[in-house]
C-alpha cells in the first residue's frame, strides 16, 4: 500500500492538529466513492431528500431513507465510517418510486450523505448530519 | 464508565427541563396496543406514573417496535418457533407435544412470571421453568439461562402475552422474595454507590452522560438491544447495570437475581407486556 | 457459508393494475464487516451480502449494491409497480457465493 503524501503530512501533524483541519483534509474517502459515482460533474442540491435521524441512540442500526424522483440511482455514503460506501440503489423499470429505505451502521456522529444521478444525467446531493450517541449506563 | 470517586462527580446529571420523554402512542401491527403509561401501584411509593422503557426512546427505535416485519427481535423469534417443533432429550418430546399450539397455550404466561410454583415450593421465572420443563419433561439439557436458545422462547413465549397488563403477585408465598428483590433495588451497589432507584426512581427521563435514562421497567425483556445485535435477558441487563456500578455482580439465574427479578416486574404491574422490545 | 439466512418479504397479496405497492424484505445474515477483530485481536474477515435485487414478472424493479455498512440483518423497503399479476422474485447475493431466493405471488383485485 503506497502512503499518500496527504497521508504522511497529516501523520506528521498529527490528530489533535489534525483535527482542527478543514474537512476537505479528511475526505479523501468519500470524494474517491462521490467520483467514482459522479465522474466529477457538479452537484446540484434540489430534489433529494434525505431522511436519517438526528440523533440514533446506537450506531449499529441507523434507519436511512432517500427519495429523488426521477433518478436512475441513488449513492448513500457514511462519510466518517472506515469506508463511506454504504449502498448503491439503482432503480429498474417498475420501480414505482425512486425512494429506498435501509438501516446502516454508523461509526461515530458524521454527515450521512446521498447523491442522485437523475434521468438527464445531472447529479445531486443531500447530507445530513447524524448524531451517534454511545457511553453512559447502557454501556 | 471510566471516572471515579465520588458519587456526585461520577454522575453528570443534565436536567431536561421539560419532561423529555414523550406521549406517542404504541400500538404493534396495527391491532396491538401496548400500554406504555400507567398509573404506579401502590406497592412502588416513589413514583407516581409508570413508564415503559419505550417511552423514552429517540422516535426511529420506537417505530421499530410498531410492526413485527421492522423489529429485528422477530428473526429470533421465528427460530424459536422452529425449535417450538423440535424433538430434543431422552424422552422424545418436543415443547409442542404437551403445549401443543404457542399461541393458544402461553397466552397469558409472561403476564404474571415470575410467580410461586407450588410443587417445587420456589419462586420461580420463566426460564427457570422453561428449563424445568427441559430437565424434568423432555430429559433434554437445560439451556444456558441467557444464551440464545433460552432468550428466543422467552421472546416466543412473552408475544402471546403480548399487550396484556403485567400482573406479578407481590403476596402470599412470594412476600419474602419479593421484599428481598425490593431492599436489593433500594441498596447502593459498587464503587459508584448507585443503587437502581438512585438511577431509575429519582432519576428517570434525565441524561447520564448520552443516556436518556428509564424507569428500569422490564416490561420490554427479553429485549433485542442494538448495542448487541441481538435478544438481551433480564438478567443480563442486570448484570449489565451492576457492573456499571463498578461492583461484583450477581450471575443470571442467582437467587438474588430472581428476587430482583420478581420485584422489578411488580413496578410494571398495569403496563403492558412488550415483549421482545427494540432499546438501544 | 453464513448459518441461518432466512429471508422474510412482506408483499401485499392483491394490488390493482397499475398501482403503485411498497415491499419490504429482511434477511438474516451477520454482515461481517471486516473491521471486527477476533479474541487474538486478527480481523476477522469480510462476509457480507454484497447485492440484492427484486424483479417482477422478468423486469427488475431494483437493484441495490451493498458494502459492509449496511446492518446486520438487511433491510430494504422500497416501491414496486405491477402492471399485471405474477411472481416478485428476490435475490440476495453472498459474498461466499451463495445466493439465497425468495418469490411471492401478487394478484390484480
Amino acid at each position: 500500500m503506497t502512503i499518500t503524501r496527504r497521508q504522511t503530512f497529516m501523520m506528521a501533524l498529527g490528530a489533535t492538529v489534525a483535527a482542527a483541519m478543514p474537512f476537505r483534509a479528511f475526505a479523501n474517502a468519500t470524494e474517491d466513492s462521490v467520483a467514482a459515482f459522479t465522474g466529477g460533474a457538479e452537484m446540484g442540491t434540489e430534489g433529494l431528500t434525505l431522511t436519517a435521524p438526528e440523533i440514533a441512540e446506537n450506531g449499529n442500526t441507523v434507519p436511512v431513507e432517500v427519495s429523488a424522483p426521477g433518478a436512475v440511482a441513488i449513492l448513500l455514503l457514511a462519510t466518517g465510517n472506515p469506508t463511506p460506501d454504504a449502498a448503491i440503489f439503482n432503480f429498474g423499470p417498475l420501480a414505482a418510486s425512486q425512494m429506498a429505505s435501509t438501516r446502516i451502521r454508523l461509526a461515530k456522529t458524521q454527515n450521512v450523505m446521498a447523491i442522485a444521478k437523475m434521468a438527464d444525467g445531472s447529479f445531486v446531493q443531500a447530507t445530513q448530519e447524524v448524531k451517534v450517541t454511545i457511553g453512559g449506563c447502557g454501556g | 464508565m471510566k471516572t471515579t470517586g465520588l458519587l456526585t462527580a461520577a454522575i453528570a446529571m443534565v436536567a431536561t427541563g421539560a419532561l423529555a420523554q414523550d406521549d406517542h402512542q404504541l400500538v404493534t401491527n396495527g391491532d396491538i396496543e401496548i400500554v406504555t403509561e400507567a398509573p404506579a401501584p401502590d406497592h412502588v411509593t416513589g413514583l407516581r406514573t409508570i413508564y415503559s422503557g419505550w417511552r423514552f426512546r429517540e422516535s426511529s427505535l420506537q417505530e421499530m417496535q410498531m410492526d413485527d416485519f421492522e423489529n429485528p427481535a422477530i428473526i429470533a423469534v421465528d427460530k424459536a418457533i422452529v425449535q417450538w417443533s423440535m424433538v430434543d432429550g431422552a424422552e422424545g418430546k418436543s415443547c409442542a407435544s404437551c403445549h401443543e399450539d404457542v399461541e393458544q397455550s402461553m397466552v397469558g404466561v409472561r403476564a404474571v412470571y415470575p410467580k410461586w410454583n407450588e410443587s417445587a415450593g420456589e419462586v420461580r421465572t420463566l426460564a427457570m421453568q422453561i428449563n424445568d420443563c427441559r430437565t424434568e419433561n423432555m430429559g433434554a439439557e437445560a439451556w444456558k439461562y441467557d444464551g440464545e436458545d433460552m432468550t428466543g422462547a422467552e421472546a416466543l413465549i412473552s408475544m402471546q402475552s403480548r399487550g396484556m397488563p403485567v400482573n406479578v403477585a407481590i403476596d402470599g408465598p412470594v412476600a419474602d422474595t419479593w421484599k428481598q428483590g425490593e431492599e436489593m433495588y433500594y441498596t447502593r451497589y459498587g464503587q459508584l454507590e448507585l443503587s437502581c432507584a438512585s438511577c431509575h426512581e429519582e432519576n428517570y427521563d434525565n441524561y447520564i452522560r448520552a443516556d436518556h435514562l428509564s424507569q428500569g421497567q422490564i416490561n420490554g425483556f427479553p429485549a433485542f438491544r442494538l448495542k448487541n445485535d441481538g435478544l438481551v435477558q433480564t438478567h443480563n441487563r442486570f448484570k449489565g447495570c451492576i457492573r456499571d456500578t463498578r461492583a461484583e455482580t450477581y450471575s443470571s439465574g442467582s437467587a438474588e437475581f430472581v428476587a430482583l427479578e420478581l420485584y422489578v416486574a411488580s413496578r410494571g404491574n398495569g403496563l403492558s407486556v412488550e415483549a421482545p422490545s427494540v432499546r438501544p | 457459508m453464513a448459518e441461518n439466512v432466512k429471508p422474510k418479504v412482506r408483499v401485499p397479496k392483491t394490488a390493482a393494475a397499475g398501482e403503485a405497492i411498497t415491499l419490504k424484505t429482511l434477511i438474516s445474515h451477520p454482515m461481517e464487516s471486516g473491521q471486527r477483530k477476533d479474541g487474538d485481536g486478527k480481523l476477522i474477515p469480510r462476509s457480507i451480502i454484497n447485492r440484492f435485487t427484486c424483479d417482477f414478472n422478468g423486469q427488475n424493479v431494483i437493484d441495490v449494491t451493498m458494502e459492509p455498512a449496511i446492518s446486520t440483518n438487511p433491510y430494504f423497503e422500497f416501491e414496486a409497480t405491477v402492471p399485471e399479476a405474477g411472481t416478485f422474485t428476490f435475490t440476495w447475493y453472498d459474498d461466499d457465493g451463495s445466493v439465497y431466493t425468495e418469490s411471492q405471488d401478487i394478484a390484480i383485485g
